[in-house]
Protein backbone atom coordinates (compact mmCIF):
# COMPACT_ATOMS: atom_id res chain seq x y z
CA UNK A 1 0.00 0.00 0.00
CA UNK A 2 1.54 3.54 -0.77
CA UNK A 3 -0.82 5.15 1.37
CA UNK A 4 -3.25 4.17 4.47
CA UNK A 5 -5.04 5.59 7.45
CA UNK A 6 -5.55 3.56 10.51
CA UNK A 7 -8.35 4.01 13.08
CA UNK A 8 -7.27 7.44 12.45
CA UNK A 9 -9.49 9.65 15.15
CA UNK A 10 -10.23 13.28 14.55
CA UNK A 11 -12.27 15.89 16.62
CA UNK A 12 -13.09 19.66 16.14
CA UNK A 13 -13.77 20.55 19.50
CA UNK A 14 -16.04 18.43 21.11
CA UNK A 15 -17.61 17.41 17.74
CA UNK A 16 -16.07 13.94 16.28
CA UNK A 17 -15.34 14.01 12.48
CA UNK A 18 -13.03 10.52 12.29
CA UNK A 19 -14.16 7.94 15.14
CA UNK A 20 -11.49 5.59 13.74
CA UNK A 21 -11.38 5.19 9.97
CA UNK A 22 -9.06 2.92 8.04
CA UNK A 23 -8.16 3.21 4.60
CA UNK A 24 -5.69 2.12 2.13
CA UNK A 25 -4.83 2.54 -1.14
CA UNK A 26 -2.27 0.69 -3.54
CA UNK A 27 -0.41 2.11 -5.83
CA UNK A 28 -1.40 3.30 -8.99
CA UNK A 29 -5.17 2.90 -7.47
CA UNK A 30 -7.89 5.09 -8.19
CA UNK A 31 -10.06 4.54 -5.28
CA UNK A 32 -13.38 7.06 -4.22
CA UNK A 33 -14.46 7.75 -0.95
CA UNK A 34 -18.50 8.18 -0.98
CA UNK A 35 -20.81 9.61 2.36
CA UNK A 36 -23.03 11.44 2.87
CA UNK A 37 -22.40 15.38 3.82
CA UNK A 38 -20.27 15.52 7.23
CA UNK A 39 -19.23 12.13 7.48
CA UNK A 40 -16.05 12.80 7.04
CA UNK A 41 -14.78 12.29 3.57
CA UNK A 42 -12.69 15.54 3.81
CA UNK A 43 -10.87 15.11 7.16
CA UNK A 44 -9.97 11.81 5.83
CA UNK A 45 -8.63 13.25 3.07
CA UNK A 46 -6.83 15.86 4.74
CA UNK A 47 -5.80 13.77 7.48
CA UNK A 48 -4.55 11.05 4.48
CA UNK A 49 -2.80 14.16 3.32
CA UNK A 50 -1.28 15.53 5.62
CA UNK A 51 -3.06 18.55 6.11
CA UNK A 52 -4.34 17.85 9.36
CA UNK A 53 -2.57 15.63 12.68
CA UNK A 54 -5.26 13.02 13.86
CA UNK A 55 -5.91 12.77 17.88
CA UNK A 56 -5.36 9.44 17.31
CA UNK A 57 -4.14 6.43 14.90
CA UNK A 58 -1.66 6.13 11.78
CA UNK A 59 -1.04 7.65 8.75
CA UNK A 60 1.67 5.64 6.30
CA UNK A 61 3.23 7.09 3.13
CA UNK A 62 5.25 4.84 1.14
CA UNK A 63 6.20 2.65 4.54
CA UNK A 64 6.66 5.97 6.57
CA UNK A 65 4.78 7.63 9.20
CA UNK A 66 3.26 10.62 8.33
CA UNK A 67 1.51 11.59 10.92
CA UNK A 68 4.63 12.08 13.02
CA UNK A 69 6.56 14.08 11.12
CA UNK A 70 7.22 17.86 11.74
CA UNK A 71 5.19 20.28 9.67
CA UNK A 72 7.69 21.46 7.33
CA UNK A 73 8.19 18.15 6.53
CA UNK A 74 4.82 16.92 5.64
CA UNK A 75 4.47 20.56 3.95
CA UNK A 76 7.97 18.85 1.70
CA UNK A 77 5.52 15.65 1.18
CA UNK A 78 2.59 17.43 0.21
CA UNK A 79 4.63 19.81 -2.41
CA UNK A 80 6.61 16.98 -3.88
CA UNK A 81 5.06 13.77 -3.57
CA UNK A 82 1.31 14.73 -3.70
CA UNK A 83 -1.05 16.59 -6.09
CA UNK A 84 -4.40 18.19 -4.89
CA UNK A 85 -7.35 19.29 -7.21
CA UNK A 86 -10.43 21.08 -5.57
CA UNK A 87 -13.66 21.53 -6.37
CA UNK A 88 -13.21 25.05 -7.79
CA UNK A 89 -9.74 24.80 -9.27
CA UNK A 90 -8.34 27.65 -6.78
CA UNK A 91 -5.72 28.43 -9.47
CA UNK A 92 -3.75 32.07 -8.58
CA UNK A 93 -5.47 34.62 -10.12
CA UNK A 94 -3.05 36.68 -10.72
CA UNK A 95 -0.45 34.12 -13.19
CA UNK A 96 -1.40 32.66 -15.84
CA UNK A 97 -2.61 29.24 -16.90
CA UNK A 98 0.39 28.03 -17.73
CA UNK A 99 3.03 30.02 -14.41
CA UNK A 100 -0.30 27.86 -12.67
CA UNK A 101 0.58 25.18 -13.66
CA UNK A 102 4.08 26.01 -13.33
CA UNK A 103 3.93 26.58 -10.20
CA UNK A 104 4.65 23.45 -7.97
CA UNK A 105 7.68 22.83 -10.35
CA UNK A 106 8.93 26.42 -9.38
CA UNK A 107 8.19 25.90 -5.73
CA UNK A 108 9.83 22.90 -5.41
CA UNK A 109 13.60 24.65 -6.90
CA UNK A 110 13.05 23.15 -10.50
CA UNK A 111 14.11 26.20 -13.10
CA UNK A 112 11.93 28.90 -14.59
CA UNK A 113 12.13 27.19 -18.00
CA UNK A 114 12.06 24.12 -17.23
CA UNK A 115 8.81 24.31 -15.04
CA UNK A 116 7.11 26.42 -18.02
CA UNK A 117 8.31 23.35 -20.51
CA UNK A 118 6.81 21.58 -18.00
CA UNK A 119 3.30 22.95 -18.11
CA UNK A 120 2.93 23.51 -21.62
CA UNK A 121 3.63 19.95 -22.17
CA UNK A 122 0.18 19.21 -19.90
CA UNK A 123 -1.73 22.01 -22.11
CA UNK A 124 -1.48 19.70 -24.97
CA UNK A 125 -2.35 16.82 -23.43
CA UNK A 126 -5.82 17.99 -21.44
CA UNK A 127 -7.04 19.65 -24.74
CA UNK A 128 -6.16 23.24 -23.30
CA UNK A 129 -4.12 23.94 -26.29
CA UNK A 130 -3.88 27.85 -26.99
CA UNK A 131 -4.98 28.52 -23.52
CA UNK A 132 -1.90 28.99 -21.75
CA UNK A 133 -2.00 32.29 -21.30
CA UNK A 134 -5.37 33.23 -19.97
CA UNK A 135 -5.97 33.81 -16.51
CA UNK A 136 -8.58 31.78 -14.63
CA UNK A 137 -11.24 34.77 -15.40
CA UNK A 138 -10.70 33.94 -18.89
CA UNK A 139 -11.25 30.45 -18.68
CA UNK A 140 -14.72 28.36 -18.58
CA UNK A 141 -15.30 26.61 -15.22
CA UNK A 142 -13.98 23.10 -17.36
CA UNK A 143 -11.06 24.67 -18.92
CA UNK A 144 -10.01 26.02 -15.18
CA UNK A 145 -10.52 22.66 -13.36
CA UNK A 146 -8.51 21.55 -16.42
CA UNK A 147 -5.86 23.95 -15.58
CA UNK A 148 -6.36 22.76 -12.17
CA UNK A 149 -5.80 19.22 -12.89
CA UNK A 150 -2.70 19.62 -14.71
CA UNK A 151 -1.29 21.76 -11.71
CA UNK A 152 -2.35 19.01 -9.52
CA UNK A 153 0.18 16.07 -11.69
CA UNK A 154 2.51 18.12 -13.21
CA UNK A 155 4.72 17.31 -10.43
CA UNK A 156 4.12 13.73 -11.43
CA UNK A 157 2.71 13.34 -7.55
CA UNK A 158 2.39 9.96 -6.06
CA UNK A 159 -1.09 10.25 -4.83
CA UNK A 160 -3.04 13.11 -6.11
CA UNK A 161 -5.91 13.91 -3.63
CA UNK A 162 -9.34 15.24 -5.71
CA UNK A 163 -12.04 16.86 -3.28
CA UNK A 164 -14.68 16.69 -5.47
CA UNK A 165 -13.17 17.82 -8.19
CA UNK A 166 -16.09 17.97 -10.46
CA UNK A 167 -18.36 19.72 -8.53
CA UNK A 168 -18.59 23.00 -9.98
CA UNK A 169 -18.88 21.38 -13.52
CA UNK A 170 -22.28 20.20 -15.54
CA UNK A 171 -21.90 17.41 -16.61
CA UNK A 172 -20.22 16.82 -19.74
CA UNK A 173 -17.27 18.83 -18.56
CA UNK A 174 -17.23 16.95 -15.50
CA UNK A 175 -17.08 13.85 -17.33
CA UNK A 176 -14.03 15.26 -19.61
CA UNK A 177 -12.43 15.97 -16.01
CA UNK A 178 -13.19 12.46 -14.79
CA UNK A 179 -11.97 11.39 -18.24
CA UNK A 180 -8.69 12.81 -17.99
CA UNK A 181 -7.67 13.01 -14.35
CA UNK A 182 -8.21 8.86 -14.36
CA UNK A 183 -6.60 8.70 -18.11
CA UNK A 184 -3.48 10.46 -16.66
CA UNK A 185 -2.98 9.21 -13.20
CA UNK A 186 -3.13 5.37 -14.66
CA UNK A 187 -1.01 6.79 -17.62
CA UNK A 188 1.71 7.87 -14.41
CA UNK A 189 0.97 5.33 -12.00
CA UNK A 190 -0.52 7.84 -9.93
CA UNK A 191 -2.46 6.81 -6.87
CA UNK A 192 -5.79 8.62 -7.07
CA UNK A 193 -8.00 9.71 -3.66
CA UNK A 194 -11.24 10.94 -4.95
CA UNK A 195 -13.97 12.29 -2.71
CA UNK A 196 -16.87 12.33 -4.73
CA UNK A 197 -21.37 12.56 -3.48
CA UNK A 198 -21.19 11.76 -7.25
CA UNK A 199 -21.96 8.18 -8.06
CA UNK A 200 -21.39 8.93 -11.51
CA UNK A 201 -18.10 10.33 -11.12
CA UNK A 202 -17.23 7.82 -8.86
CA UNK A 203 -17.74 5.03 -10.99
CA UNK A 204 -14.06 6.27 -12.66
CA UNK A 205 -12.50 4.50 -10.05
CA UNK A 206 -11.07 1.29 -9.25
CA UNK A 207 -12.97 1.02 -6.15
CA UNK A 208 -15.20 3.09 -3.46
CA UNK A 209 -15.39 3.43 0.05
CA UNK A 210 -18.35 4.44 1.99
CA UNK A 211 -17.82 6.90 4.96
CA UNK A 212 -20.60 6.76 7.65
CA UNK A 213 -20.41 8.68 10.70
CA UNK A 214 -16.41 9.21 10.47
CA UNK A 215 -15.98 5.12 10.21
CA UNK A 216 -15.60 3.48 6.94
CA UNK A 217 -18.75 1.44 6.10
CA UNK A 218 -17.90 -0.82 3.89
CA UNK A 219 -15.72 -1.89 0.92
CA UNK A 220 -16.97 -2.26 -2.84
CA UNK A 221 -15.31 -2.86 -6.24
CA UNK A 222 -12.67 -5.01 -8.05
CA UNK A 223 -9.50 -5.99 -6.01
CA UNK A 224 -6.60 -3.16 -6.31
CA UNK A 225 -4.84 -3.68 -9.42
CA UNK A 226 -0.89 -3.63 -8.40
CA UNK A 227 0.26 -0.51 -9.95
CA UNK A 228 4.02 0.62 -11.75
CA UNK A 229 6.56 0.47 -8.65
CA UNK A 230 7.29 3.95 -7.62
CA UNK B 1 -37.74 -0.95 -27.67
CA UNK B 2 -40.36 -1.64 -30.56
CA UNK B 3 -38.57 -3.57 -33.65
CA UNK B 4 -41.02 -3.75 -36.08
CA UNK B 5 -41.82 0.58 -35.64
CA UNK B 6 -37.47 0.58 -35.98
CA UNK B 7 -37.71 -1.22 -39.09
CA UNK B 8 -40.36 1.11 -40.60
CA UNK B 9 -38.65 3.61 -39.44
CA UNK B 10 -34.75 2.45 -41.39
CA UNK B 11 -37.51 1.74 -44.42
CA UNK B 12 -38.67 5.99 -44.41
CA UNK B 13 -34.97 6.74 -44.42
CA UNK B 14 -34.82 4.76 -47.60
CA UNK B 15 -36.00 1.31 -49.50
CA UNK B 16 -34.07 -1.55 -48.40
CA UNK B 17 -33.51 -5.00 -48.92
CA UNK B 18 -33.69 -7.53 -45.40
CA UNK B 19 -30.36 -8.05 -44.79
CA UNK B 20 -29.20 -4.01 -45.41
CA UNK B 21 -32.00 -3.08 -42.77
CA UNK B 22 -30.41 -5.78 -40.19
CA UNK B 23 -27.15 -4.32 -40.76
CA UNK B 24 -28.40 -1.32 -39.92
CA UNK B 25 -30.38 -2.38 -36.99
CA UNK B 26 -27.47 -3.81 -35.38
CA UNK B 27 -25.17 -1.05 -36.29
CA UNK B 28 -27.16 1.41 -34.45
CA UNK B 29 -29.53 -0.25 -32.39
CA UNK B 30 -28.28 -4.12 -31.74
CA UNK B 31 -25.43 -3.40 -29.44
CA UNK B 32 -24.44 -6.45 -28.67
CA UNK B 33 -27.88 -8.45 -29.25
CA UNK B 34 -28.03 -8.51 -32.88
CA UNK B 35 -31.08 -9.02 -34.94
CA UNK B 36 -32.20 -12.22 -36.03
CA UNK B 37 -32.28 -12.94 -39.97
CA UNK B 38 -35.40 -15.03 -39.27
CA UNK B 39 -37.53 -11.86 -37.10
CA UNK B 40 -36.08 -9.48 -40.05
CA UNK B 41 -37.99 -11.28 -42.86
CA UNK B 42 -41.24 -12.39 -40.35
CA UNK B 43 -41.21 -8.59 -39.57
CA UNK B 44 -41.10 -7.45 -42.79
CA UNK B 45 -44.23 -9.82 -43.88
CA UNK B 46 -46.47 -9.00 -41.66
CA UNK B 47 -45.01 -5.03 -42.26
CA UNK B 48 -46.34 -5.50 -45.69
CA UNK B 49 -49.73 -8.00 -44.71
CA UNK B 50 -50.41 -4.85 -42.45
CA UNK B 51 -49.74 -2.38 -45.43
CA UNK B 52 -47.16 -0.23 -43.76
CA UNK B 53 -44.58 -1.87 -46.33
CA UNK B 54 -44.60 -3.08 -49.64
CA UNK B 55 -42.46 -5.73 -50.92
CA UNK B 56 -40.96 -4.81 -54.68
CA UNK B 57 -40.63 -7.58 -57.30
CA UNK B 58 -38.08 -10.44 -56.51
CA UNK B 59 -34.74 -9.91 -57.76
CA UNK B 60 -32.29 -12.56 -59.00
CA UNK B 61 -28.39 -12.34 -58.23
CA UNK B 62 -25.96 -15.03 -57.30
CA UNK B 63 -27.80 -15.81 -53.63
CA UNK B 64 -31.02 -16.11 -52.99
CA UNK B 65 -34.22 -14.04 -54.75
CA UNK B 66 -34.29 -10.69 -52.81
CA UNK B 67 -36.97 -8.66 -52.43
CA UNK B 68 -36.54 -4.28 -51.79
CA UNK B 69 -38.61 -3.02 -49.32
CA UNK B 70 -40.44 0.31 -49.41
CA UNK B 71 -42.47 2.54 -46.39
CA UNK B 72 -45.98 3.08 -47.29
CA UNK B 73 -48.04 6.32 -46.62
CA UNK B 74 -49.73 3.93 -43.66
CA UNK B 75 -46.09 3.01 -42.58
CA UNK B 76 -45.20 6.76 -42.37
CA UNK B 77 -48.25 7.47 -41.01
CA UNK B 78 -47.26 4.96 -37.71
CA UNK B 79 -43.65 5.67 -37.54
CA UNK B 80 -44.63 9.19 -37.08
CA UNK B 81 -47.45 8.71 -34.30
CA UNK B 82 -44.73 6.36 -32.14
CA UNK B 83 -41.96 8.70 -32.64
CA UNK B 84 -44.87 11.65 -31.16
CA UNK B 85 -46.02 9.71 -28.37
CA UNK B 86 -43.59 9.75 -24.92
CA UNK B 87 -42.20 6.45 -24.08
CA UNK B 88 -44.20 5.07 -20.29
CA UNK B 89 -42.12 6.45 -17.83
CA UNK B 90 -40.61 4.01 -15.34
CA UNK B 91 -40.18 2.16 -13.25
CA UNK B 92 -43.20 1.68 -11.69
CA UNK B 93 -43.55 2.61 -8.07
CA UNK B 94 -43.65 -1.16 -6.58
CA UNK B 95 -40.01 -1.86 -7.42
CA UNK B 96 -38.05 -5.20 -6.25
CA UNK B 97 -35.53 -2.76 -4.05
CA UNK B 98 -38.87 -0.95 -2.52
CA UNK B 99 -40.34 -4.48 -1.34
CA UNK B 100 -37.02 -6.12 -0.31
CA UNK B 101 -36.51 -3.26 2.23
CA UNK B 102 -39.87 -3.68 3.69
CA UNK B 103 -40.10 -7.64 3.67
CA UNK B 104 -36.25 -7.57 5.52
CA UNK B 105 -37.93 -4.93 7.70
CA UNK B 106 -40.91 -7.01 8.59
CA UNK B 107 -39.06 -10.21 9.29
CA UNK B 108 -36.53 -8.74 11.19
CA UNK B 109 -33.45 -8.87 9.38
CA UNK B 110 -30.57 -6.61 8.16
CA UNK B 111 -32.38 -4.50 5.68
CA UNK B 112 -29.09 -1.66 5.74
CA UNK B 113 -26.57 -4.89 4.59
CA UNK B 114 -29.45 -5.48 1.84
CA UNK B 115 -28.53 -1.80 0.76
CA UNK B 116 -25.45 -2.43 1.24
CA UNK B 117 -25.10 -5.28 -0.76
CA UNK B 118 -27.12 -3.33 -3.67
CA UNK B 119 -25.40 -0.54 -3.99
CA UNK B 120 -22.15 -2.45 -4.24
CA UNK B 121 -23.73 -4.31 -6.90
CA UNK B 122 -24.92 -1.01 -8.96
CA UNK B 123 -21.58 0.79 -8.21
CA UNK B 124 -20.41 -2.20 -10.11
CA UNK B 125 -22.42 -2.23 -12.94
CA UNK B 126 -21.87 1.92 -12.97
CA UNK B 127 -18.18 1.14 -12.95
CA UNK B 128 -18.56 -1.40 -16.27
CA UNK B 129 -20.83 0.88 -17.88
CA UNK B 130 -18.08 4.21 -17.68
CA UNK B 131 -15.45 1.49 -18.92
CA UNK B 132 -17.72 0.68 -21.66
CA UNK B 133 -17.76 5.23 -22.15
CA UNK B 134 -14.30 5.07 -22.06
CA UNK B 135 -13.56 2.49 -24.72
CA UNK B 136 -16.57 3.47 -26.90
CA UNK B 137 -17.74 6.15 -29.44
CA UNK B 138 -20.73 8.33 -29.25
CA UNK B 139 -23.65 5.94 -29.62
CA UNK B 140 -21.65 3.61 -27.06
CA UNK B 141 -21.52 6.70 -24.49
CA UNK B 142 -24.78 7.69 -24.97
CA UNK B 143 -26.14 4.01 -24.29
CA UNK B 144 -23.80 4.00 -21.42
CA UNK B 145 -24.82 7.48 -20.24
CA UNK B 146 -28.81 6.15 -20.22
CA UNK B 147 -27.85 3.32 -18.17
CA UNK B 148 -25.91 5.52 -15.59
CA UNK B 149 -28.32 7.95 -14.96
CA UNK B 150 -31.00 5.33 -14.46
CA UNK B 151 -28.59 3.26 -11.85
CA UNK B 152 -27.64 6.42 -10.50
CA UNK B 153 -31.42 7.33 -9.38
CA UNK B 154 -31.56 3.70 -7.88
CA UNK B 155 -28.32 4.50 -5.82
CA UNK B 156 -29.82 7.92 -4.39
CA UNK B 157 -33.05 6.21 -3.13
CA UNK B 158 -30.91 3.50 -1.40
CA UNK B 159 -28.98 6.32 0.18
CA UNK B 160 -32.28 8.11 1.11
CA UNK B 161 -33.86 4.70 2.19
CA UNK B 162 -30.71 4.15 4.15
CA UNK B 163 -31.00 7.11 6.35
CA UNK B 164 -34.67 6.58 7.23
CA UNK B 165 -34.67 2.79 7.82
CA UNK B 166 -35.62 3.46 11.57
CA UNK B 167 -38.65 5.46 10.67
CA UNK B 168 -39.70 2.84 7.96
CA UNK B 169 -38.85 0.33 10.44
CA UNK B 170 -41.71 1.73 12.93
CA UNK B 171 -44.29 2.45 10.82
CA UNK B 172 -43.64 -1.38 9.04
CA UNK B 173 -43.89 -2.44 12.66
CA UNK B 174 -46.92 -0.38 13.96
Amino acid sequence: MIIEARNVVKSFGQTPALRGASIAAGAGEIVAVMGPSGSGKSTLLHCLAGILTPDAGEVWFAGQRLDTLREVQRSELRRDRFGFVFQSGQLVPELTAEENVALPLLLSGTRRAAAVAEARAWFGRLGLDGLGNRRSGELSGGQAQRVALARGLVTGPQVLFADEPTGSLDSVSGEMVMSLMTGAAREQGTTVILITHDARVAAYADREIIVRDGTVGSLTGATPAPGPAR
Amino acid sequence: MSVPLTLLGLLEREPSHGYDLKRDYDTWFGRGKPLPYGQVYATLSRLARDGKAIAGPAEHGEGPDRKRYAITEAGIAAVEQWLSEPAPPEPHLQTVLFSKVVLALMLGRPADHYLDTQRAAHLQRMRELTRLKEGGDLMDTLLADHGLYHLEADLRWIDHTAARLGMLAQVVHQ
